[in-house]
């Protein structure tokens, strides 16, 4: 039988991930996932859309897909945008934001990877597709 | 007043800054616009009732750790209280715990700061 699956469309116009959330919402309510889980899941998938607005410097669409599986929850956010390169990106410390000139924000990795259980990115000039599991505790 | 702030009020010297609804990049710079205004006049405690904000985003936190930077000159304390269990997770990540205080109630807030 085909997994059941949600998708939605964004625009690049600000809070559109709050449109995401609310969707992933009522995902976790149909999946019974605990109130700790949704807001993880949703508090990534904010991080996720915010990149992917940011950083994609193009103008087209952000696509979300949820494929809800027997015991996860799977979200893949695409974006159609330049790419980047993940080696690249610098694990962010607060001590080395506070009292020093480095810009405070560039924090959406690793919260994505600290809410969610497995996360893998791939990316290249077409675009990037961040793909993100919650397993469902038992 | 901008709507994602609610109240500004003051209780033993600390200012209490009350939110309502997404802490983003907007939500960040109408709470740093009050707090700076009230650094200029010499107040250096502050507090925010997070009651109404279920939802942050990481860009909004930051500018938190602008004004915990901010404090630092001023030998300044900021706090929070009333946090869903998913901001307080996102704090913890981004290392705000280690520079400012979650509390649970404005009592023990106020007390405490």
């Amino acid at each position: 039988m085909k997994k059941p699956t949600v998708e939605l469309k964004l625009p690049i116009l600000p809070n559109m991930e709050l449109i995401a959330t609310q969707t992933a919402e009522v995902i976790a309510r149909h999946m019974n996932l605990t109130e700790e889980q949704s807001g993880e899941i949703s508090m990534a998938l904010i991080e996720a859309c915010i990149n992917a607005f940011e950083h994609s410097k193009t103008d087209a669409n952000v696509f979300i897909h949820f494929l809800i599986e027997e015991d996860s929850l799977v979200m893949k956010v695409i974006d159609q945008g330049v790419g980047f390169d993940k080696t690249k990106v610098e694990i962010p410390k607060i001590e080395n934001k506070i009292g020093k000139d480095e810009r405070k924000r560039g924090w959406g990795l690793q919260l994505i990877q600290e809410l969610m259980d497995s996360v893998e990115f791939e990316s290249n000039s077409g675009g990037t597709t961040v793909t993100m599991k919650k397993n469902i505790k038992q | 007043m901008n709507t994602f702030i609610k109240s500004v009020k003051e209780e033993n010297q600390i200012i209490i800054i009350e939110t309502n609804g997404y802490l983003n990049n907007e939500g960040g710079e109408a709470i740093s616009a009050i707090c700076y205004e009230k650094i200029k006049v010499g107040h250096h405690k502050f507090l925010i009732n997070m009651a109404g904000t279920k939802v942050v985003n990481s860009i909004g936190v930051s500018i938190l750790i602008e004004i915990i930077e901010k404090l630092q000159e001023v030998d300044g304390r900021i706090g929070y209280y009333n946090l869903a269990p998913i901001v307080v997770k996102t704090f913890n990540i981004m290392g705000l715990t280690k520079y400012s205080t979650v509390f649970t109630t404005e009592e023990e807030a106020v007390g405490t700061l």
